[in-house]
């Protein structure tokens, strides 16, 4: 997997795919970008965990915050990682001892991992890095176009709204594969 | 529905970029919001948009969805990573400085620029306490010479105004990367059709949406293109991105918006405080005028070609500066950046001085005189007696605006009747 660029309907797939998403590296406060984009997922429907072993038996927004991966008594769809480069790999091992195991790892901005990455595609886990869900989820449904930001897409399909809300936007695939 | 991996081409986006069938109604062509405000779900949804932690429209001075298209639609065409639409080609400049520049600061700027934009370097800048040093572009070595540990941005035209000066994009990038300042240049006069400077290192764009854009003569407009290239974290040389700001309970722009902060800055800081919107309506009609950009430019350049080497060959005429021409000074460099075409704004000389200038202007009939470039309908203007009357013969000189010269903006109208009015004019008792 080519992880220099990933083709829009490669990070659709995802988004259109995963419920739950545990949010690795969260931070409680308010002007974070991981508060940010923890909040806008949140929003658009998606079962956000956060999971931050300093803000543990806490919530944040509501959501019960779990110190660590192995503590969550659900199944996580996908792994939101908010760490530093040299601190994904653990983060990675742990996720890949959860049953079931997530689908997904994702990285986010600036961060990158490689050999985490190769150990999470050998188990059959979909990668994803120096992304952030919420700028692709933005770019993919045409939110991020009011800001002005060129999402790099072109299509003449009607734009979805989301169905609650003023002002959010759905992503408007029906399939896995993520094909518009 | 384009496969994802494929890019699509300059006159596909050109058309596309940006724009989507509206979700509520269907209607295919971008409306035009005439709204000042937007209205919000609730309270959280309002501070969630005030707090820039979710996407949408609060206020028009702010942003606006028909703005919003055309920011897009440039910043595709420049292949930049986010657009801000503003009122006017001065306002993206004042808007420009005010995210990189504190009183003291330093711009070096190219001295081959527009007259208005010479002007707002150097008088209104003062009030700011942003100092303007100037560096010619036919000397690359004046630009290392005028940075200074004060420095913050470099400033250069693609083709400067008006005389067809041609800028050596790549050669004064990499004088800027490694003085640590982002390149701005302004490409309003080339347009991403001829030339994408970030293709050669720079970090912003700056358009007058008003001219070669709109490219019909009845918009006023400006708009900035982050090239999504600079590192504003590197040191502590630009805080409105890299500290935390006041006015957004402390987010660090840099870090929260990654290579599209620097247009968010402009928005969220510069645009929000000092005010010079867009009108959607002006933006609907820029974006209508884009959608023919590749065909209106190659016009534009066949047309103006066809009539410099009109003009060289005429009896009357001393000297003519366009780059399309192959004597020309800029012609190498023309054929670099600007393949296609070397644009449509050129000056020339008339023997008659000044009284041949008034005289010529005086009696075309097809072409407008007026102060504009960048419209379907060809225009002249004889700077000398308008738009620089009030300086010194020297200093009209240093501008490129001496008694004789004469500046043309060649637009779409048939070649041989462009050329039938400049003979009519030239003939002139």
């Amino acid at each position: 997997m080519n992880h220099d660029s990933y083709p829009d309907n490669y990070i659709r797939g995802i988004l259109n795919t995963v419920k739950t998403i545990a949010m690795v590296g969260i931070s409680p406060k308010e002007n974070r970008p991981s508060f940010f984009a923890f909040k806008y997922l949140l929003e658009r429907g998606y079962h956000m965990i956060p999971v931050n072993p300093g803000q543990a038996g806490k919530s944040i927004l509501n959501q019960a915050v779990y110190a660590k991966l192995s503590d969550i008594p659900e199944p996580v769809d996908m792994v939101d990682i908010f760490r530093a480069s040299e601190y994904v790999l653990p983060v990675v091992e742990e996720a890949l001892t959860l049953r079931p195991t997530p689908q997904v790892i994702w990285m986010q901005l600036t961060i990158r991992n490689d050999e985490a990455a190769r150990l999470a595609e050998a188990a059959g886990l979909k990668v994803v890095m120096d992304r952030c869900p919420k700028i692709e989820y933005g770019r993919l449904s045409s939110e991020i176009s009011w800001m002005g930001v060129n999402s790099r897409t072109l299509s003449s399909r009607r734009a979805q709204n989301l169905g609650t809300g003023v002002q959010r936007m759905g992503l408007g695939a029906t399939n896995k594969k993520g094909d518009h | 529905m384009p496969d994802a991996e494929r890019t699509p081409g300059f006159a596909t986006l050109s058309i596309h970029a940006g724009a989507k069938p509206d979700p509520t109604t269907g209607a295919r062509v971008t409306p035009i919001y005439q709204t000042t405000s937007f209205v919000f779900d609730d309270v959280d949804h309002a501070a969630a948009l005030f707090g820039l932690q979710t996407f949408g429209n609060i206020y028009t001075r702010i942003g606006n969805p028909t703005c919003a298209v055309l920011e897009e639609r440039v910043a595709a065409l420049e292949g930049g990573t986010a657009g801000l639409a503003v009122a006017s080609g001065h306002a993206a400049q004042v808007i420009v400085m005010h995210a990189l520049m504190t009183p003291g600061d330093e711009l070096v700027a190219s001295k081959k620029l527009y007259g208005g934009s010479i002007n707002q370097f150097n008088h209104s800048y003062k009030n700011f306490g942003w100092n303007v040093v100037w560096a010619d572009p036919d000397d690359l070595s004046s630009f290392e010479k005028a940075v200074s540990p004060k420095t913050k941005c470099i400033f250069i035209e693609s083709i400067a105004n008006p005389g067809g000066v041609i800028t050596d994009i790549e050669a004064i990038a990499k004088i800027a990367r490694k003085a640590g300042v982002p390149l701005i240049v302004d490409n309003t006069l080339a347009t991403p059709y001829l030339c994408k400077p970030i293709e050669y290192g720079a970090d912003i764009i700056v358009h007058s949406l008003t001219k070669f854009l709109g490219g019909h003569g009845n918009s006023i407009g400006g708009l900035i293109v982050d090239g999504g290239t600079f590192n504003w974290s590197r040191d502590k040389k630009y805080p409105m991105l890299s500290e935390p700001r006041p006015e957004y309970q402390g987010i660090i722009l840099h870090e929260t918006f990654g290579n599209f902060a620097f247009a968010i800055a402009c928005r969220v800081l510069g645009l929000r405080d000092l005010g010079p919107a867009l009108s959607p309506f002006n933006a609907f009609l820029v974006i209508t005028g884009i959608e023919t950009l590749p065909l209106r430019m190659q016009r534009h350049c066949d047309n103006t070609l066809v009539v410099a080497e009109w003009l060289s060959k005429r009896p009357e005429v001393a000297w003519v500066s366009y780059p399309g021409l192959p004597g020309d000074k800029y012609h190498k460099l023309a054929k670099k950046y600007s393949p296609k075409g070397a644009g449509a704004v050129f000056t020339f000389g008339l023997k008659g001085g000044y009284d041949a200038g008034v005289k010529l202007v005086s009696n075309v009939k097809l072409f407008s005189h007026l102060a504009n470039i960048g419209d379907t309908r060809s225009l002249i203007i004889h700077p000398a007696s308008t738009t620089h009357r009030q300086l010194s013969d020297a200093q009209k000189v240093q501008a490129g605006a001496g008694p004789d010269v004469v500046r043309l903006s060649v637009g779409l109208e048939d070649p041989d009747d462009i050329i039938a009015d400049l003979e009519l004019g030239l003939k002139a008792k």
